[in-house]
């Protein structure tokens, strides 16, 4: 054997070693064995994590009828309700066997369990009690686009595109798939396809109560928020913050988008800015916000949270949150999809549907004036009194 | 505009430039040393992602910031050994081999985060480490001589590279392997091995670059570097293979962020131009790698696998 071929065969032996090493360090009752088997154990997660979010989301009604059919059996049975008398929104047991028959699957930017736009959508799907396939981590849009086609190929049902980047992508796609049902968002519009159904949240609802929150809450008077690239819900959350914020009592707030929604650094670096320039309360939308989340709890300096519940990640300063509950308007259309409607509309998260809600830190001792005064936003906004600017 | 140019927001902006420049420092310095015996290395944002994962995850379980630091710079080493396999060894094309340790880097980084850790955890952050008398200097100090170790490492190695490559014989045969390796093999110098050295070496860094750049963070996220391995081989280019061209490339592209951070801050930059500001330290760097084009010399065997003939 050559010289050279020892040096190799040693090379080859250290990297096996190293191999063997990490494989017996490994924990087989956490690792995904295979795709499905990660897309179960994101599942898990989001079924846990949302629980309480979904018993408390939606009416006992609907709870039922998701759970099982047995009280719609009961009720035909004792003929208290008859089809034709059915509420708006409540599905009969034809709707709902076909939709639970429905395979659904999510195309998504970040981590299942980002804590912001991912994780909210996969805890809505788990909330309706359906499993969904999961590709997460598709922030380069050609692999989206190859998720997407391929789980149409597959003949799943409905597939969710989680993400306003992949509508370019989505009206190639859709039209060679008339029989599939595509879920685009954060979109205001269907682009004109029949299998085409869009959602968005007035996120600038949420954002003002928080604005309204933090407006109350400043000693400085100064509030920083850390954005992302200007686009979709995080315009319109940061635009309803601002008005609620100088509503409020803010006397300036500062707004950068960093121009990124994954770089984690940019936003630590940018909170760190605000924090040097006065501010003492943050805030910020997109996945990247938890690297400003990590300056505002090592400078004592509280945060309002958006998409999802970001309590965990500094309990002690998270005041609030909005958090999507795209569950609202995911029921209706996939009610539609089972009675044959596969597109065509776009659907609004508000407050007044439940679609958005803003979930309060019970850690955070917000005192009662100021909790008062975000009731009285939320009521306003939704019976119209108080226009957020957005 | 003239809020900027008060001493309290330039030694904002110096500080956070420097800290936003340690990680492309480390990375493109192990990169110049690689580069420099003629190996090309495109997976240096893969091998930052992993040594960011295995030291997020060795300091969220054992609380124990500077073992994590030695995992970065472990995991590190390890895809040095795989990498010096594929291309010295058996010889195969950089540039795609480099791709293919990045999205090695980037999809298992994402697994093990999925699996390993699942949700944004924060870890503690390397304390700033004052350096007596220096950090006392009114306002200066506070910006230059209060940073994490890994800063004042990041930028201590770059005298020490220039060292290593100008003043040692291992230097020399880097150099002369880079340059021709066939005359360096008909010297004596065994290129292979030199080869294997450095990119052990480049790869090191690397890791110990994600470290750095996760533990300042305290947060992993999948993609957490969002491309910066990729800045680092530019900058390489950038600083004409000297390292104290490229410690001045990567110091500029780190001013340059941060400066951009304060003026938005400021408002100095209105809204409409936020994106395209955001885009202002990439823009810089092409537009340096085009005017230098043309006008350094890479070295002259880079990217070419050695054949001895």
């Amino acid at each position: 054997m050559s010289k050279r071929n020892k040096s190799l065969w040693r090379l080859l032996a250290v990297l096996l070693a190293l191999v063997l090493v990490a494989a017996a360090c490994g924990n087989d009752d956490d690792a995904a064995d295979t795709p499905s088997d990660a897309a179960d154990n994101a599942n898990d997660t989001a079924d846990t994590a949302d629980d309480d979010m979904a018993d408390e989301e939606m009416s006992d009604e609907e709870m039922a009828a998701m759970d099982d059919d047995e009280m719609d059996d009961d009720e035909m049975a004792d003929g208290e309700m008859a089809d034709g008398e059915m509420a708006d929104g409540e599905m009969s047991d034809e709707e709902m066997a076909a939709m639970g028959d429905l395979s659904v699957a999510i195309v998504a930017p970040s981590a299942v369990d980002d804590l912001a736009f991912t994780q909210s959508m996969i805890d809505a799907v788990a909330a309706l009690g359906i499993e969904p396939q999961v590709t997460p981590g598709t922030f380069i849009i050609e692999e989206a686009a190859t998720a997407l086609r391929g789980y149409a190929e597959d003949g799943v049902d409905v597939i969710i595109a989680h993400g306003t980047q992949y509508g370019g992508s989505l009206e190639e796609i859709a039209p060679d798939f008339p029989d599939t049902t595509f879920i685009w968002g954060t979109a205001t519009d269907t682009m004109d396809l029949p299998n085409v159904f869009a959602y968005a949240p007035a996120a600038d609802q949420g954002g003002y109560v928080n604005g309204i929150i933090a407006g109350a809450l400043t000693e400085s008077g100064i509030i920083g928020v850390v954005g992302p690239v200007e686009a979709g819900d995080a315009v319109a959350y940061i635009n309803g913050f601002e008005a609620g914020a100088l509503a409020g009592g803010a006397t300036e707030v500062n707004i950068v988008y960093t121009g990124s929604f994954g770089d984690v650094a940019l936003a630590a670096e940018t909170a760190t800015a605000h924090i040097a320039n006065g501010a003492d309360i943050l805030t910020g939308s997109a996945q990247m916000v938890v690297g400003a989340v990590g300056v505002a709890a090592s400078n004592d300096v509280l945060w309002f949270g958006t998409q999802a519940n970001q309590t965990e990640l500094a309990p002690d300063l998270v005041v609030a949150s909005q958090v999507y509950h795209w569950e609202v308007v995911l029921e209706q259309m996939l009610e539609q999809r089972a009675n044959g409607t596969l597109g065509g509309e776009a659907f609004l998260l508000t407050l007044e549907n439940g679609g958005l809600v803003v979930e309060f830190n019970d850690g955070f001792d917000l005192p009662d004036d100021v909790r008062a005064a975000a009731d009285a936003a939320i009521a306003g906004i939704i019976d119209g009194s108080i226009d957020t600017g957005a | 505009m003239s809020d900027f140019f008060t001493v309290s927001v330039l030694v904002a902006t110096l500080a956070s430039g420097i800290r936003l420049a340690t990680p492309y420092l480390l990375a493109a310095l192990g990169e110049t040393i690689g580069q420099r015996s003629g190996v090309l290395n495109l997976g240096v944002d893969g091998v930052m992602l992993l040594g960011a994962f295995f030291a997020h995850w060795t300091a969220l379980e054992t609380g124990n910031l500077w073992l994590a630091v030695v995992v970065g710079l472990f995991t590190g080493l390890v895809m040095g050994v795989v990498y010096a396999i594929i291309t010295v060894y058996f010889k195969a094309e950089q540039g795609i081999s480099g791709i293919g340790i990045f999205l090695f880097g980037l999809g298992f980084s994402d697994l093990m985060f999925e699996v390993k850790v699942g949700t944004p955890k924060f870890t503690t952050q390397l304390p700033p480490v004052e350096i007596p008398l220096l950090s006392d200097i009114p306002r200066v100090g506070e910006a230059l001589f209060s940073h994490s170790l890994l800063t004042y490492t990041a930028f201590l190695l770059v005298p020490a590279v220039a060292w290593l490559l100008h003043r040692t014989t291992f230097g020399m045969n880097i150099r002369a392997v880079g340059e021709n390796p066939q005359a360096a093999d008909s010297l004596g110098v065994s290129v292979n091995a030199v080869r294997v050295k450095t990119i052990l070496i480049g790869n090191t860094m690397a890791g110990l670059a994600g470290a750095a750049l996760v533990l300042e963070a305290k947060v992993f996220q999948p993609n957490l570097t969002q491309g910066l391995g990729f800045i680092a081989v530019a900058l390489v280019y950038f600083g004409a293979w000297r390292s104290p061209f490229v410690m001045a490339g990567a110091l500029l592209y780190g001013l340059v962020q941060a400066t951009v951070i304060q003026w938005k801050v400021l408002g100095i930059i209105s809204r409409q131009f936020s994106d395209i500001a955001a885009m202002a330290p990439a823009v810089l760097t092409v537009v340096a790698l085009i005017v230098l084009a043309g006008r350094v010399q890479a070295p002259r065997a880079l990217t070419k696998p050695f054949e001895r003939h």
